[in-house]
């Protein structure tokens, strides 16, 4: 019984932060244009020779994803903090670290699931080979979730911050490090033809790691920030 | 006995006094380490066949390095006894800490490219050490950013014990995936040089300096956390009283 | 070994005396820095408990 309302209110909260983000289609649309323009910016900043392009292009992404998510993070429990909802959720009878969770998913649902669909069409324009795309595609699904795990957990922390946008992207990059490596260079590897399942491996145990930690420390971090 | 004795420490004002105490005995005896380290460093140890004189920089620069992650790990520990147990001591030493923990990161990354430049001909090199330390440094300050931007006293200390809870699982994988993209991105300029065992006459001052950083952390985290325990408890009675017997 | 010859070291002079000398101020400014802190935190308290003291 407890169980089965456990899983309502992880779908309901799903549910609800979906209908509210496709209320405000602008705001979810601009982490994505921001993605596209930073990487469309590059070719312009560096020159447009394909060989160059190629060897940049894995890390021009990947770091125009981080950059991404970075933006869209402060929106992950800012209008719940502004209206009491997260003070809410802490006082409910379910585990945080479950809601916490749930709010997350949504997230990665609004924000980085566009941004994974669109990677193709970046990969295209900075000239990397197919095998590169498509494990670009790959790097950035089991990659982007990462982002919004360990992102919820920064952002926990100065949710309650008028200023913690500067501070936040202090706290989140230097986290974001060890994926930004994983990912690019198994898209390097792959535009060379060589085997990335090593490099995919890891990126999925970052990602088995992030989902079973973070909500935890999400949850006391919120526990933290309202007290 | 003992369980009496950890009460007390962790009541602040015998705290606040025993460390008043201890501070001048380990400035003393970090004073005595470095000088002993200092001399047997820079005037005993013979010049190094390959690196010539400019390898006494080590006896700064691998004691500062060492004591970034030590300072590191200690206020991940005392970070998870703070959460965990709510001892007000171990979140102080928690934000304590972490200014010392940054001057020693970014000593290691000066003098270690100060280092570099004799030996690697740059004064950056991409090299996977130097990486990992300087995202060290970047982790130390956003603990201190964060403790600076939020009002509350105990609500910063809680909330930098959690962020240093999330870095120290983050260090050993930075740790992991810079060493790994070293090995990919071998930059051209790098000469390694083979590593042969340190000798004896440099690894006696390695370790005086050594001892001497530690020491020197001991009393100079005990001088912030005083300050700290002032600043918090500026309204109690024990504070009331130290400053007028003065 | 003369003192010129010590002070020279070996032509690192520059890197190795630098790095010493930035190591001493930063391990310097983190002694003075609280010390100084706590100096002025009891003035503090002790001017705090003056002021309170005549207003009663």
């Amino acid at each position: 019984m407890k169980c089965d309302s456990l899983t309502r209110a992880f779908t309901l909260l799903i549910r609800r932060d979906l209908i509210l983000a496709m209320r405000h289609r602008a705001e979810m649309a601009n982490p994505l244009l921001f993605f596209i323009l930073v990487t469309s910016l590059f070719p312009l900043g560096i020159g447009a020779n394909p060989n160059l392009l190629q060897a940049v292009g894995p890390g021009i992404i990947w770091v125009a994803a981080l950059l991404a998510a970075l933006l869209s993070l402060d929106s992950v429990f800012r209008s719940d903090f502004e209206d009491g909802t997260l003070e809410q959720y802490l006082l409910s009878s379910h585990p945080v670290s479950v809601l916490v969770l749930a709010k997350v998913l949504a997230h990665w649902l609004i924000t980085g699931l566009p941004l994974l669909l669109v990677s193709p069409l970046l990969g295209v324009l900075l000239d990397l080979p197919a095998a590169g795309i498509k494990v670009l595609f790959v790097t950035l699904l089991l990659g982007t979730p990462v982002l919004s795990l360990i992102g919820s957990v920064c952002v926990a922390l100065t949710v309650g911050l008028r200023k913690g946008g500067m501070i936040l992207s202090l706290l989140v990059l230097p986290l974001y490090v060890p994926l930004l490596i994983f990912a690019s260079s198994a898209v390097d590897t792959a535009a060379a033809g060589l085997p990335v399942t090593a490099h995919l491996s890891l990126i999925a145990a970052l990602l088995v790691l992030a989902l079973s930690l973070s909500p935890f420390a999400t949850a006391a971090a919120l526990r933290v920030s309202l007290s | 006995m003992f369980n009496n004795f950890f009460h007390k420490m962790a009541s602040p004002k015998y705290f606040y006094r025993i460390a008043g105490s201890l501070i001048p005995w380990l400035a003393g005896a970090c004073l005595l380490f470095t000088l002993a380290g200092l001399y047997y460093g820079l005037y005993l140890a013979p010049p190094d066949y390959q690196q010539g004189e400019s390898y006494r920089i080590m006896f700064i620069h691998v004691p500062a390095a060492w004591m970034s992650m030590f300072v590191y790990v200690v206020m991940a520990g005392a970070g998870a006894i703070g959460l965990v147990w709510r001892i007000k001591l171990a979140e102080i030493m928690v934000i304590s800490s972490a200014p010392i923990g940054a001057s020693f990161t970014f000593l290691a990354l000066v003098s270690g490219s100060l280092w570099g430049k004799p030996m690697w001909g740059a004064w950056w090199v991409w090299d996977a050490r130097l990486t990992a330390e300087l995202i060290l440094l970047f982790l130390y300050l956003g603990i201190i950013a964060l403790h600076g931007a939020i009002e509350d006293r105990r609500t910063a200390a809680r909330a930098v014990a959690i962020l240093t809870l999330v870095g120290v699982i983050n260090i050993p994988i930075i740790h992991f995936s810079v060493e790994w993209w070293n090995t990919l991105h071998q930059g051209p300029t790098v000469t390694r040089f083979d590593k042969p065992a340190i000798h004896i006459s440099m690894l006696i001052p390695l370790l005086l300096m050594a001892v001497a950083f530690k020491l020197y952390y001991a009393f100079v985290v005990l001088m912030r956390a005083r300050c700290e325990l002032l600043e918090r408890e500026s309204n109690a009675g024990w504070v009331r009283e130290l400053v007028e017997s003065k | 070994m003369n003192l010129n010859e010590f002070l020279h070291m070996g032509g690192y002079a520059f890197y190795v005396w630098t790095s010493y000398g930035i190591a001493l101020l930063i391990l310097l400014v983190n002694i003075i820095a609280p010390a100084r802190q706590r100096r002025k935190l009891l003035t503090d308290i002790a001017r705090k408990a003056r002021r309170a003291r005549r207003e009663i």
